[in-house]
């Protein structure tokens, strides 16, 4: 087990929780430690509790646990709200001197630090920045170098001016003297740190990075929570290579927009969550038989409709596989973790381009609002290869024009895959059209024709089928004779389930799974265990459905949908349990 | 090579079906009139067509087109424009489809003035699904679906055009092929969002708004010496007066800034390279 610090900062929405513990994850990325954040956060703006939850390691951590070591807490909620998490060797630092505060009463054994931040704060230039000093108060508890938390400052504020960012620090330190002159405690606490430095970024920026990366030059999409991140991530930085971002009115126009940038020749991408897929669903199959190469991300939150917008779910799966009127050939690739979100969204542009399809990249909120730590070297840019299909030139036009000279973007090859003209080239204007189409794109009902098309639109996906590496990712005993499969970002709970499951003495083989469709067949590997379950956060099982229909069979599964991803430990214990259940329930 | 364009070259081989008569075949003409004087060729050119009888003119045209979503032609047309600045972007489509469902985006690529042209094919009725009413339907017209009229007022597409701050917006008649075709061409030399509202009867299921109705009651500005287009208040009014059916630009704004010169967008987005861009580890370096 890693020997992790679990620290958190609680307080109202509004009152720069998030920002703050960005910069004490960044000060421990800093530091040489590995680091795995998560939000609880209501999706309101002022009012209502939110925290930001770090947990620290120097190996690498891939998960959060249910255990709270020190708990920066804004308000008296915030100590109610982690109480089963926190425990009697749990610090809390609040500010006494606050009125609201005064009568906090702290929990068992706990050591309440009352530090009086705003009154070192306003001391230090203003009130504003009492989170800070909460930082330095953390520094002083935990042993850890505040030089690495300056650095953090420097990155945060160093476009503001050298004298907020000295404020800035001169508040921490008030906040680590003030406890260590106050108060004579032996903290447990010494945080480790190393040599090594660590990137730190959320899965929607991975996304957005693996977009650029990938040569993508048009994004356009509408604001929600979680995907607003790759948008914002990209505004500023995709202009820098040539590209654009657009806020369109809508989703029906932003996944137009894109669709329409594709038509042109650009890698275009749009993302989403829920609700905004919904609206993209009418544009689908447009993409789908104009055969327009297109990434949509859909970011998953709590549904149906506004469900609870800033919390975890998988609920999503049906939709991008099955969503849209008609029969969509169409791929589905599901990252399962933070760089992961990077490697996939680069595979993804290459999938559509090649292959001339819609490819979702259905995402999850867990992986969009969590911070973690990497080796930099895990976005190997001279690595990403771009594969841009069958894009004919000039000079090629010819080989795919009929008798009468006219382009055929819609020829019906063996492979399935047509010639691809982008406009601007001489000799090959063609149209294209959401009405069943010939080979040259233009209307028709013919029975004929009908059945050709389709047909060869479904075969650009058996040819993918057979041509890509449709992986899975293993982990585990594999050895074991039971088996656990997940997908999305439950991976990185069950792999440190692994270990929690090991000291148990229980041996498990995993498989995570980062393709939806097309997906591996695991029929030889869920036929070779005795105990196979499905671990997901939706209540159906929407993913444990589809492997029972491949390997024609019965699976259990260990389904979350309050809201809250897969703990470590939690999960560890769903597992165990039901390996000592005997029924599947179906 | 554009020298040599004639407008036919932007017809394509399809024999339109449109009803003999349809108010559409004169409005495709001045189009492909004004592309080929506008110094276009098939080759460069863009058609985004809506869904209607009006969109069956990407089949009818011969360009790259796309033929789309009924109501989303615009948001098309804007990611072609902004994807490739060197292509001429053509969008066109019905009344219904774009003042009705996709009236939202009418208003949105009005205000983002992105350098394109859009042709409304503006027949007061629906035509390919035989006959319902249109937003631009009279109050009192009787149709399959509303039998005593729409008894709501139709909307006035110049007026949220200007009233979302629009950079040129104009009205011809599909008939009339000189000036429709002339007005076409201004919309396509305009810097910005070119709007055209085009009268273009149905001969089929509209009684009302006929080839004599638009014939009597058209005014058209090419006559009118007073008429300056850029005055933005002379525009409002005459925009506002429901009497009149206009004819020629209503209002330009000859100072119009197309959103690829704001945004400083001047390169082909279809030209990447064979791996990550240049510079693209510094957006790695970032994070630390
Ligand atoms: C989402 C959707 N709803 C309804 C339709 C059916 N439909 C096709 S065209 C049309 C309206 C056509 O009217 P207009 O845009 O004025 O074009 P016209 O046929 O008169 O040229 C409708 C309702 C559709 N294709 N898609
Ligand atoms: S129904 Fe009306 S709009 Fe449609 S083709 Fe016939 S005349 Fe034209």
């Amino acid at each position: 087990m890693p020997d992790d610090l679990n620290w958190a900062i609680g307080g109202e929405a509004g009152d720069g929780i998030d920002s703050t513990g960005k910069i004490f994850a960044q000060a421990l990325s800093r530091a040489g430690r590995h680091v795995f954040t998560s939000k609880d956060f209501a999706s309101r703006i002022r009012g209502g509790y939110t925290a930001y939850k770090i947990r620290s390691s120097v190996d690498r951590v891939e998960s959060v646990v249910d255990r709270l070591d020190i708990l920066v807490a804004l308000t008296e909620r915030t100590i109610d709200e982690n109480l089963d998490e926190l425990h009697d060797d749990s610090v809390i630092i609040y500010d006494g001197e606050r009125t609201e505060m005064e009568n906090v009463e702290i929990p068992g054994d706990m050591v309440g630090l009352s530090v009086p931040l705003k009154r070192l704060a306003e001391e230090a230039g203003g009130a504003i920045m009492q989170n800070i000093v909460a930082l330095g108060a953390a520094c002083e508890v935990t042993n850890f170098p505040i030089a690495n938390l300056d650095s953090a400052l420097e990155k945060k504020f160093g476009d503001k001016g050298e004298s907020i960012v000295e404020n800035n620090k001169q508040a921490a330190r008030k906040g680590q003297e003030y406890v260590a002159e106050e108060y004579d405690y032996e903290f447990r606490y010494d945080l480790d740190t190393t040599d090594d430095d660590y990137v730190l970024l959320n899965g929607d920026e991975a996304i957005g990075m693996g977009a650029i990366a990938a040569g993508c030059r048009f994004y356009a999409g509408y604001p929600i929570t979680p995907a607003t991140d790759v948008m914002e991530y990209l505004t500023g930085r995709i202009e820098q290579f040539g590209g654009e971002v657009v806020q369109a009115e809508d989703e029906l126009s932003a996944i137009n927009m894109a669709l329409g940038a594709a038509r042109a020749g650009a890698r275009a991408m749009t993302a989403t969550s829920g609700p905004g897929i919904d609206l993209m669903t009418e544009t689908f199959g447009l993409v789908a038989t104009s055969e327009t190469p297109l990434v949509i991300c859909d970011v998953m939150r709590s549904g149906p409709s506004t469900g609870m917008p800033t919390k975890q779910e998988q609920g999503d799966l049906n939709m991008t596989l099955y969503g849209g009127h008609g029969e969509i050939p169409r791929f589905v690739v599901a990252p399962t973790n933070i760089s992961e979100c990077f490697h996939k969204t680069v595979e993804a542009f290459n999938l559509a381009e090649k292959y001339q399809t819609p490819v979702f990249l259905l995402a999850d909120l867990s992986l969009a609002v969590t911070e973690q730590t990497f080796e930099p070297e895990t976005f190997d840019m001279d690595a990403v290869e771009i594969d841009r299909g069958k894009i004919v030139d000039e000079d090629e036009v010819e080989s795919w024009t009929d008798e009468r000279d006219r382009f055929q973007p819609h020829f019906s090859t063996a492979d399935g895959i047509s010639p691809r003209a982008l406009p601007g080239t001489d000799g090959a204007a063609h149209m294209s059209t959401g009405l069943e189409h010939n080979a040259l794109g233009r209307r028709t009902e013919d029975t004929e024709i009908r059945v050709e098309q389709v047909d060869k639109r479904n075969r650009k996906v058996e040819t993918a089928e057979e041509q890509e590496d449709w992986d899975v990712r293993e982990f585990g005993d594999s050895d074991s004779d039971n088996l656990v499969i997940s997908w999305g970002s439950n991976e990185g709970a069950m792999r440190e389930a692994l270990d929690f499951l090991e000291e148990d003495g229980v041996d498990v083989r995993f498989l995570s799974v980062p393709y939806i469709f097309p997906r591996p067949d695991l029929s030889d590997e869920i036929e070779a265990a005795d105990e196979v379950i499905v671990v997901e956060c939706n209540e159906t099982g929407q993913f444990a459905n589809l492997l029972e229909r491949d390997a024609l069979t019965r699976l259990k599964r260990v389904n979350k949908y309050n809201g809250v991803r897969f703990k470590a430990d939690e999960l560890a214990d769903e597992i165990k349990a039901s390996l000592q259940t005997e029924e599947v329930q179906a | 090579m554009s020298s040599e364009v004639r407008f036919t070259d932007f017809k394509s081989d399809k024999q339109p079906t449109w009803c003999p008569g349809c108010g559409d075949f004169g409005t495709m003409n001045g189009m492909m009139k004004a592309l080929a004087e506008t110094g276009n060729d098939p080759d460069n050119t863009f058609v985004v067509a809506g869904i209607g009888c009006s969109g069956k003119i990407g089949t009818y045209m011969h360009s790259y087109a796309l033929h789309g979503v009924h109501g989303r032609a615009l948001p098309v047309g804007t990611g072609v424009k902004l994807a490739n600045p060197d292509l001429e972007v053509m969008v066109a489509g019905g009344d219904g489809d774009g003042y009705s469902i996709g009236v939202g985006h009418f208003i949105h690529a009005v205000r983002r003035n992105v350098d394109m042209t859009y042709v409304v094919m503006d027949n007061r009725i629906y035509g390919l699904t035989k006959g319902q009413a249109s937003p631009t339907s009279r109050e009192d017209f009787e149709t399959s679906t509303t039998p005593e009229g729409p008894k709501q007022p139709p909307v006035n597409p110049l007026a949220l055009a200007l009233s979302a701050g629009g950079s040129f917006i104009a009205q011809s008649f599909s008939t009339d092929a000189q000036r429709h075709t002339e007005i076409v061409q201004q919309a396509i030399e305009h810097d910005g969002f070119g709007f055209v509202n085009v009268f273009s009867p149905c001969v089929t299921f509209n009684d009302v708004d006929t080839y004599d109705y638009f014939r009597d009651s058209i005014v058209d500005l090419g006559d009118d010496e007073d008429h300056d287009p850029t005055d933005r208040e002379a525009a409002k009014t005459k925009i506002l007066d429901a009497d009149k059916e206009y004819q020629g630009v209503l209002y330009q704004n000859e100072e119009s800034v197309p959103y690829s010169d704001l945004h400083g967008l001047d390169s082909n987005m279809a030209d990447i390279p064979d791996g990550a861009p240049e510079g693209a580890m510094d957006l790695v370096r970032e994070f630390y």
